[in-house]
């Protein structure tokens, strides 16, 4: 796979690593990588156990899904048990526990629940079957909102009158500058989300080294990427630099897609406030349609429960997002709450730090 | 991360192993995905429902002795959708796929069944088609359908055809092929490319809009197996990896035997496009359905000449030797990365792929 | 989910100016390429995400991001083959 495989090369990987090693010091050093795709990766290829010891690399609240609290999710299947409903929904949301049971379980107990790959594809199904009411279920950061609001003007234009979106976007920023401003971490230097940057650009992140001296350091996701974004880090501090840079020029232009940015701001507006699973409130950190797609807007078409559903006691995903424990520092990793039988979303998202360390990185470094 | 909490972890898992989900009270697509759903369903309520001891060793056969004679029997139903598929079709899956299962434990084929569920208004050339595709199969394996039965159900009721295929067979040569028997250092070999089945369904169902030249990889390994057997006195055992993909079929092998199981990456044979396809939709080849695929396991001074049997059949020719069973830790499979990294493979949670076999 | 990963332009679909065809590694499939209208045709590789094209590939600043690293790659081969020798005098 042409631009893949070459960002995995062994060899330039052993290399990066010496570069590493040499760089690092002797003193411990924690690196947030923001984006849960970057967790992914980390844990896919092994690379966490590679890296020297002196140095964390501390996961970040970026999963959308992660961050989706319990009562937004009871929202979500209350709409896709209403009768006639298409309900559909990427792959990650479908078994992501609820207050009383995930889509999959309402999909087992009779509701109509669809994986799709795009929301382009929850637009074929509404204009296939004018007949039934279709719902999207619209998650991820800024990396997404775009299709999202593509997939939206897209239905306007057409007239649909049987497709709605029930909108759970949320936006990075507010999330990395609760953590900056969490008096629990302290954190030496992040690696920057490769993806929510090609649409938003490096502006936004400028903020980081200017009003909380630490670099950034925006990386692709495969390992030379994510290597060479260390490498960097490292190189500012010694240099006693601080700035935002760019590792992942091939993709990520620094004034992102301007053409992605101005179809968001075209259909949707940020919301005053949104609950973040363990984070709690946050100002203007999350997206709804604009008015004037009230007819498109699920929560305006769907009675929804709207609770707010306090997470299990034993739940300390809040901490886990936001840094503070390692997955295997929480009470119930591993025994109450595992992939199968998961308490908190960190455990359920594919890209969640708990998922990614019990199913790939539990060894650590004993084998 | 340290080995207490490691310990702690795997005796919960030992522990909850044959409980089934607390939250679970309907059946759900989970449990029909060959993963830790269908484990737990089939330890958890199949087995103590049924209780005997024969059904408990969970093989994909069942041995029965009967005047000297080691017979074995298995069942299999197929729910493929969609029935027709690049590289075959319901009937000759469900031929191939009830061989594989007399083939790998050790099993000469006497004869199948077919039992066949219609559902009111299916054309009768399609069901013509799939019946002379199985008979094609069976003709190709020297073995025939030789009883079966036929059922009707309402429109809906059914989604086309369902069939159930029972396989009857023999051991001939005298093997005691048991997962329970693989050892510290045995080698573990895979026929070819892996995940081919799961990526030709998922193109052929057309709902993630891929459009590939992949075929379903659907076909016997009885000849490899059966050369396997003859010339290699102590193979451990062999596996066709199906639903799960192959890190599941390693998985039932680690838990039986208590071993680990250390895979390395780049030995892994996995074709360009299927490798495209699982990096476009986030999925791992390593848990992709397979049909026609043999996985054996055999003593590590044996590996060689296995790969060579392999390599010598039509069906065999990119087999590799991909994996080895370790001592520790205990029932664990991993994957050693082409970077020198580690990450664990786990039984399948959850369901990626609905009715792909 | 959050997956975005590098696709070759195939063709523009006709009489549809948004859509495109694209492949990775043999497998094919219609991607939206609104976001990046006008710039992107046949032969160019793109970012894709959930049926969207995201970015265009430098592939120019690809190549100079790989040969940075294969000079990292190589000065180390250096130094390991310095070692080796170290040791064998030993």
């Amino acid at each position: 796979m042409k631009w893949i495989e070459e960002f995995r090369d062994p060899a330039l990987a052993r290399s990066l690593l010496h570069q590493i090693e040499r760089r690092v010091g002797s003193r411990p050093l924690k690196f947030m990588e923001v984006c849960g795709g970057h967790t992914h990766a980390i844990y896919r290829h092994g690379l966490e156990q590679l890296l020297p010891d002196v140095m964390d690399l501390v996961h970040g609240p970026g999963c959308p899904v992660c961050v989706i609290p319990m009562g937004r999710v009871d929202d979500a299947i209350a709409i896709a048990r209403q009768s006639g409903v298409i309900f559909t929904s990427y792959g990650d949301m479908l078994a992501v526990p609820g207050s009383r049971g995930s889509l999959l379980s309402a999909k087992a107990e009779g509701a109509d629940v669809r994986v799709v790959y795009s929301p382009l594809d929850a637009l074929r199904i509404a204009r296939n079957q004018p007949d039934r009411p279709v719902v999207f279920l619209a998650i991820g950061f800024e990396t997404t909102a775009p299709a999202t609001a593509i997939a939206l003007l897209e239905a306007r234009r057409l007239g649909l009158k049987n497709l709605s979106f029930f909108c759970n976007h949320v936006t990075i920023i507010p999330a990395v500058k609760a953590i900056l401003d969490s008096p629990e971490l302290s954190l030496d230097g992040f690696i920057g989300p490769g993806h929510v940057t090609t649409v938003i650009g490096l502006r936004p992140f400028e903020f980081i080294p200017q009003r909380y001296a630490r670099p950034v350091v925006v990386a692709g996701f495969e390992p030379l990427d994510i290597l060479q974004a260390i490498l960097m880090l490292l190189e500012q501090r010694e240099q006693g630099r601080c700035e935002v840079e760019n590792q992942y020029g091939r993709v990520v232009r620094s004034e992102g897609n301007p053409r992605a940015l101005e179809v968001m701001a075209e259909t949707m507006e940020l919301r005053p406030f949104f609950e973040w699973r363990g984070l709690g409130f946050i100002n203007h950190s999350a997206l709804r349609l604009r008015p004037e797609f009230a007819d498109w807007d699920a929560e305006k078409l769907y009675s929804i429960p709207g609770v707010q559903v306090a997470d299990p006691k034993a739940c300390q995903c809040g901490e886990v997002l936001k840094g503070v424990l390692k997955p295997y520092q929480c009470k119930v990793f591993g025994t109450a709450c595992k992939p199968e039988t998961p308490i908190g979303t960190c455990m359920v998202s594919p890209e969640g730090a708990c998922a990614a360390y019990y199913s790939y990185g539990r060894l650590g470094k004993l084998v | 991360m340290n080995e207490p909490l490691l310990e702690r972890i795997e005796r919960v898992r030992q522990a909850q192993r044959g409980k089934y989900y607390l939250n679970d009270t309907v059946v759900s697509m989970a449990h029909g995905s060959g993963g830790k759903s269908s484990q737990a369903l089939i330890e958890g309520l199949v087995v103590p429902a049924l209780h005997n001891p024969e059904l408990a060793r969970l093989e994909d056969c069942a041995r029965l002795q009967a005047g000297g004679q080691r017979l074995v029997v298995t069942t299999d139903s197929y729910v493929i959708d969609p029935i027709f598929f690049p590289g075959g079709d319901i009937g000759s899956l469900a031929v191939h796929g009830t061989l594989n299962d007399l083939a790998t434990s050790g099993a000469e084929p006497l004869g199948l069944t077919l039992a066949m569920i219609l559902e009111e208004g299916f054309p009768l050339d399609s069901l013509r088609r799939i019946l002379e595709s199985a008979g094609e199969a069976c003709r190709r394996a020297g073995v025939s359908i030789v009883t079966g039965d036929t059922k009707v159900v309402g429109r809906g009721k059914c989604d086309q055809i369902f069939l159930t295929t029972t396989g009857v067979g023999w051991i001939r040569v005298s093997h005691q092929l048991s997962m329970d028997s693989v050892q510290p250092g045995d080698r573990i070999l895979i026929s070819g490319p892996v995940g081919d089945h799961g990526v030709a369904i998922m193109g052929a169902r057309g709902d993630m809009g891929l459009e590939l030249d992949v075929l379903s990889d659907s076909a016997p390994v009885s000849s490899m197996a059966r050369r396997l057997l003859e010339e290699i006195a102590s193979v451990r055992c062999l596996k066709d990896p199906t639903r799960g993909g192959v890190a599941t079929a390693l998985n039932e092998i680690a838990q039986k035997s208590g071993c680990a199981i250390a895979v390395e990456e780049g030995q892994v044979p996995v074709r360009a496009e299927v490798r495209g396809a699982c990096e476009l939709l986030g999925l791992d080849p390593l848990y992709v359905a397979n049909e026609g695929r043999l996985l054996a396991v055999v003593p590590e001074a044996f590996a060689q000449q296995a790969l060579e049997i392999l390599q010598a059949d039509e069906a065999g020719r990119e087999a590799r030797i991909f994996a080895t069973a370790l001592a520790e830790p205990v029932g664990t499979v991993y994957l050693r990365t082409s970077l020198g990294g580690t990450r664990v493979l786990d039984m399948l949670a959850g369901a990626p792929l609905p009715r792909i076999c | 989910m959050c997956l975005a990963i590098p696709a070759k332009i195939l063709e523009l679909v006709p009489d549809c100016e948004d859509l495109a065809r694209v492949e990775v590694s043999g497998v094919r499939r219609q991607i939206h390429v609104g976001l990046l209208s006008g710039e992107v045709g046949p032969g160019d590789w793109v970012l894709i995400h959930v049926g969207f094209a995201l970015s265009k590939i430098d592939e120019a600043e690809a190549r100079r991001t790989l040969d940075y690293l294969e000079t990292l790659g190589q000065a180390y081969r250096e130094e390991l083959a310095a070692l080796g020798e170290e040791h064998e005098v030993d």
